[in-house]
């Protein structure tokens, strides 16, 4: 998976900013600092991960999920993280909620629409089928977490 | 997927997480013991790591020197990794910088320490 290094740092522009908008204005973090913190975000993973794989394995199954990572994040002393983290997973799932529901909404519409004129449809056609196709590489993706 | 929750949408409202899904994903699966992990893992592992990277920053700017000068330096980050228990696990990664002079010193005080009483170095190394 990762060959080279440096597909194991995470994007600098990115940590300066989360580091930039945690500190009051105007403080000046080094060139050092910043690859520091984000070395420590890389490590920080790994570190999370092993945790989190172990709760995996102690409850006998073999795919991560959010309440090992929970855990894990017990585990690490990072328990300050875990209320934030349970807001993060409720916004997330209701977001996943909110999408199956407009794609299910838009699939409705279609319906009601096929009475109307044959280039109406067709064009509506080709929207789902880009949907579709969307939907497909969400589809791989996740397979591709899952192996 | 992995598009989706970075950074800000179109609307300018904030995403759930600004770091890379497809990158933490690479770095978890970079250990060798782990066979999958789920979306929801995935996404809270990143938003947990954005977190530390707040905490890390702010803790180690509130108990560093630099607060004064307005400034977060690489030294204030090893003080915290050597001084907090939480932050233990990052000692080896952020060494504290010190001195050549200082580091030969201590090489020969450690030698002349060995040759006072050998072997005792490597019982405290396995206990």
């Amino acid at each position: 998976m990762a060959e080279r290094p440096e597909d194991l740092n995470l994007p600098n522009a990115v940590i300066t900013r989360i580091i930039k908008e945690a500190l009051p204005d105007g403080v000046n973090i080094s060139k050092e600092a910043r690859s520091a913190i984000s070395r420590a975000a890389s490590v920080f993973v790994l570190y999370a991960t092993s945790c989190a794989n172990n709760f995996a394995m102690k409850g006998k199954r073999k795919t991560l999920n959010a309440s090992d990572v929970l855990s894990a994040m017990e585990e690490m002393e990072f328990q300050r993280f875990i209320t934030p983290l349970k807001e993060a997973l409720e916004a997330y799932r209701r977001e996943q909620k909110g999408k199956k529901e407009a794609s299910e909404q838009k699939k409705k519409d279609k319906d009601k629409k096929t009475d109307s004129e044959e280039q109406d449809r067709s064009r509506d056609e080709d929207n789902e089928e880009d949907e579709e196709r969307l939907e497909e590489e969400e589809q791989n993706e996740e397979e591709d977490v899952d192996n | 997927m992995a598009d989706v929750a970075v950074g800000k949408d179109k609307c300018g409202e904030q995403r759930l997480v600004s770091l890379p899904l497809s990158r933490i994903r690479v770095i978890m699966k970079s250990s060798p013991e782990v066979s999958s992990i789920n979306q929801e893992a995935l996404v809270l592992t990143a938003k947990a790591t954005e977190l530390f990277v707040q905490y890390l920053a702010t803790y180690s700017y509130r108990h560093g020197s630099g607060k004064e000068k307005k400034a977060l330096t690489y030294n204030d980050l090893a003080n915290t990794a050597e001084e907090s228990d939480t932050f233990q696990f990052l000692a080896d990664i952020l060494p504290k910088k010190i001195l050549a002079s200082k580091y030969l010193k201590m090489l020969k005080e450690k030698k002349e320490e060995d040759e006072d009483d050998e072997g005792s170095d490597d019982d405290e190394a396995e206990s």
